[in-house]
């Protein structure tokens, strides 16, 4: 009994290998996970938001017209690497999953990562910060859209020591992508003459700072620099509010901040905040009226962080590279590869491209939030303060480690 | 030595909140002995409550602090007398089970309108600041919660353990067939006490809406180390849950300091070692 069953699974498997192969490249099915955090912490600067966004990415591919049949389905890592790469295993091995999109937290990014690079699937990365993606750990299935901790370390980061903020003392979410953000922003710190005076290693999801907030303030540091995301983020702000940390002359750093964190934070508490983004709803009529169409379409009339932009975009540039292939392979460093020959452009994030290590490259923007008097409607909460190229912003391709670049 | 005591102090806020919480949870299982896995969900909606009571009937932080377990309170006693009584007499993993749906549900459909980041809720204008207490900047609205959640915590204290209502409770706990013949109501009596523990978690709710974000699952990250903080207490003591509660909030807070990578898991570490030495916990009764 057992061996029959056995030797069916093996038959069917086989034959389905059959049947995708003679496929090749006339054939044009697609099928898009989205993967991210459903229910947690990041749930909002991804999770839903980001299913939704590769939905309206394949509509407005226009594709369906003619003649693609494109599905997208949608897990929940929880945060858990392990429950990560286990949905990406059986995406790719049972659901025949073409590509992953989004996968914030940097720890289980870095983890599906790897699964997509050995079942050679396409991987195009929204959510998380890592720089890695496209530094030591890079990968020639991998494309990574919107930021990463180098980007955050050398705008937001550089441009307060540049203001004088030139001693530091970090509050650091206790896994990789707090560590990268941290290790990128020092190094930002002490090439410009500052110097980190210390730091505090919090566990991911904190409801209660103050205990570390008060290490930070008897550091006596000018910058108390947030090295964490989400939730967490949120949380040290208000909680540094409460604890006169601003009146007390020394100043905080939100190294990642989104949309829906200063919508969490409250314009009274979060105003005057300088933080780095790619990408903000009220931009120009592009993004206004994308994220119009966006909010309609979301459960409490969200706008689109640029977490869900880059899901949008990403996916828009993967469709484009398929329709120039003429078909779908199912071979992910193929498709990719044709996604960097291809220069980016679309409505959210404008003229870019992808570099050799999956890095894609765009202009990003300095913001401030506005104070509550200034906002004039419900997510009204940034003023643009400056722009960064995209080649000052990330990584120069002479300084990455990554193994695909052949010096 | 300054930053100990400001740890210190900030570990007596924290254990506020476990005071409050495990205080309600040691109510409820001692007199109905249902281990109450839905505290955390009620503790959110207590906040919430008093979210909506500002946002939509723009009552403020004072009058939340009383309605908001009132209004909880009541839909605790609707789930006690529509699910829970039923589980009367069956063995503890019944109540667990049903009461974790419920909090299930209760967070999923919150989580469902309002999403997983939060919604602000500001501090009241007379205990916005702080001060300067030398060592460190108090703000006043902590100071205020570790003062208020000591009263709340020893009334309960006194209202069970000294008064006459409270001789009949335990007396009902103890046999209620016998007290049921001297007149007393006894399943009302029930009820009204499932309402006043889940009245607490959600007045511990209104407490910690404006130091932490008012979000679905603020109850479900706290609920776990509350139940530690029970376990270690004791379950169903009251005065053990009340000093355990203060007691592992300055352990934590100490351990915030000296080493934060493991401050989530001191409590449990402490709750291995206490069932191993005291498998009753530190005030509780053998079974």
């Amino acid at each position: 009994m057992k061996t029959t069953s056995i030797a069916s699974l093996l038959l069917s498997t086989a034959l389905t290998f059959a049947v995708t192969g003679v496929a090749s490249a006339q054939d044009k099915t697609v099928k898009i996970g989205a993967l991210s955090d459903q229910s947690g912490l990041y749930a909002d600067l991804g999770g839903p938001g980001s299913t939704l966004a590769a939905q309206m990415a394949v509509e407005d591919s226009g594709l369906a017209a003619k003649g693609w049949k494109i599905d997208i389905i949608s897990g929940d890592h929880q945060n858990k690497p392990d429950i990560g790469t286990a949905i990406a295993r059986q995406w790719f091995d049972v659901d025949k999953v073409d590509i992953i999109v989004d996968v914030p937290n940097s720890g289980v990014a870095l983890a599906v990562n790897n699964v997509v690079k050995e079942k050679n699937g396409v991987y195009i990365n929204s959510g998380a910060a890592t720089s890695d993606l496209t530094n030591a750990q890079c990968s020639p299935n991998t494309v990574h859209w919107t930021y990463d901790t180098y980007m955050l370390a050398h705008t937001t980061g550089q441009a307060l020591v540049k203001a004088g903020g030139d001693s530091w003392f970090f509050l650091t979410a206790d896994y990789a992508f707090g560590a990268a953000l941290e290790r990128d922003t020092s190094a930002v710190v002490t090439a410009n003459g500052g110097k980190v005076v210390g730091g505090v290693k919090h566990p991911l999801n904190t409801p209660d700072f103050s205990s570390f907030l008060l290490q930070a303030q008897s550091s006596k540091a000018k910058i108390i620099g947030l090295a964490n995301a989400g939730g967490d983020t949120t949380n040290s702000i208000k909680q540094a509010a409460e604890f006169g940390i601003g009146k007390g002359g020394q100043k905080l750093a939100a190294l990642l901040l989104f949309l829906t964190d200063v919508k969490a934070i409250g314009l009274e508490t979060a105003q005057g905040l300088n933080f780095t983004e790619t990408f903000y709803w009220d931009m120009n009529d592009q993004t206004r009226a994308f994220s119009k169409r966006f909010g309609e379409k979301m459960k409490n009339g969200a706008m689109p962080t640029m977490v869900q932009a880059g899901v949008y975009a990403g996916v828009r540039h993967y469709l484009k590279a398929l329709e120039a292939l003429g078909g779908n392979p199912h071979d992910g460093v193929k498709v990719v590869e044709k996604m960097k020959s291809m220069p980016t452009e679309d409505e959210l994030f404008g003229k870019g491209e992808i570099q050799p290590n999956g890095r894609t490259i765009h202009s990003a923007y300095l913001f401030e939030v506005k104070k509550p008097s200034e906002s004039k409607g419900p997510w009204d909460f940034y003023k643009l303060v400056g722009t960064v190229p995209g080649d000052q912003a990330f990584t120069p391709l002479s300084e990455s480690k990554c193994p695909l670049l052949k010096k | 030595m300054q930053a100990l005591y400001a740890q210190l102090l900030v570990g007596l806020i924290n254990g506020s909140f476990y005071a409050l919480l495990s205080l309600g949870l040691a109510v409820i299982f001692g007199m109905l002995n249902i281990i109450n896995f839905a505290h955390g969900a009620l503790y959110m909606m207590g906040a919430f409550v008093a979210y909506f009571l500002l946002n939509l009937g723009g009552i403020n932080y004072w009058w939340a602090l009383l309605l908001a377990p009132i209004i909880v309170g009541i839909f605790g006693m609707i789930l006690e007398r529509t699910m829970l009584q039923w589980l009367t007499g069956l063995d503890h993993l019944y109540g667990l089970l049903l009461t974790f749906g419920i909090a299930l549900i209760v967070q999923g459909v919150f989580q469902n309108y309002f999403g997983s980041s939060g919604l602000p809720y500001a501090i009241p204008d007379q205990l916005k600041g702080g001060m300067n207490l030398g060592f460190m900047f108090l703000p006043i609205y902590r100071g205020w919660v570790v003062i208020f959640s000591l009263v709340v915590c020893i009334a309960t204290w006194f209202l069970i353990e000294k008064t006459r209502l409270g001789a009949y409770l335990r007396a009902a706990t103890e046999n209620p067939t016998l007290v049921r013949a001297f007149g007393v109501n006894v399943p009302r009596m029930i009820t009204l006490t499932y309402g006043l523990g889940v009245g607490l978690a959600a007045l511990a709710g209104v407490l910690s809406a404006p130091i932490n974000q008012v979000r679905p699952l603020m109850g479900a990250d706290l609920i776990i180390v509350v139940f530690a903080v029970v376990v270690i207490g004791g379950m169903g003591s009251i005065m053990g849950s009340i000093i355990t509660g203060f007691a592992l909030g300055v352990i934590e807070g100490l351990t915030k300091y000296f080493y934060p990578e493991a401050s989530n898991t001191v409590v449990f570490v402490l709750m291995v070692l206490v069932l191993l030495v005291k498998p009753t916990g530190l005030t509780g009764r053998a079974a």
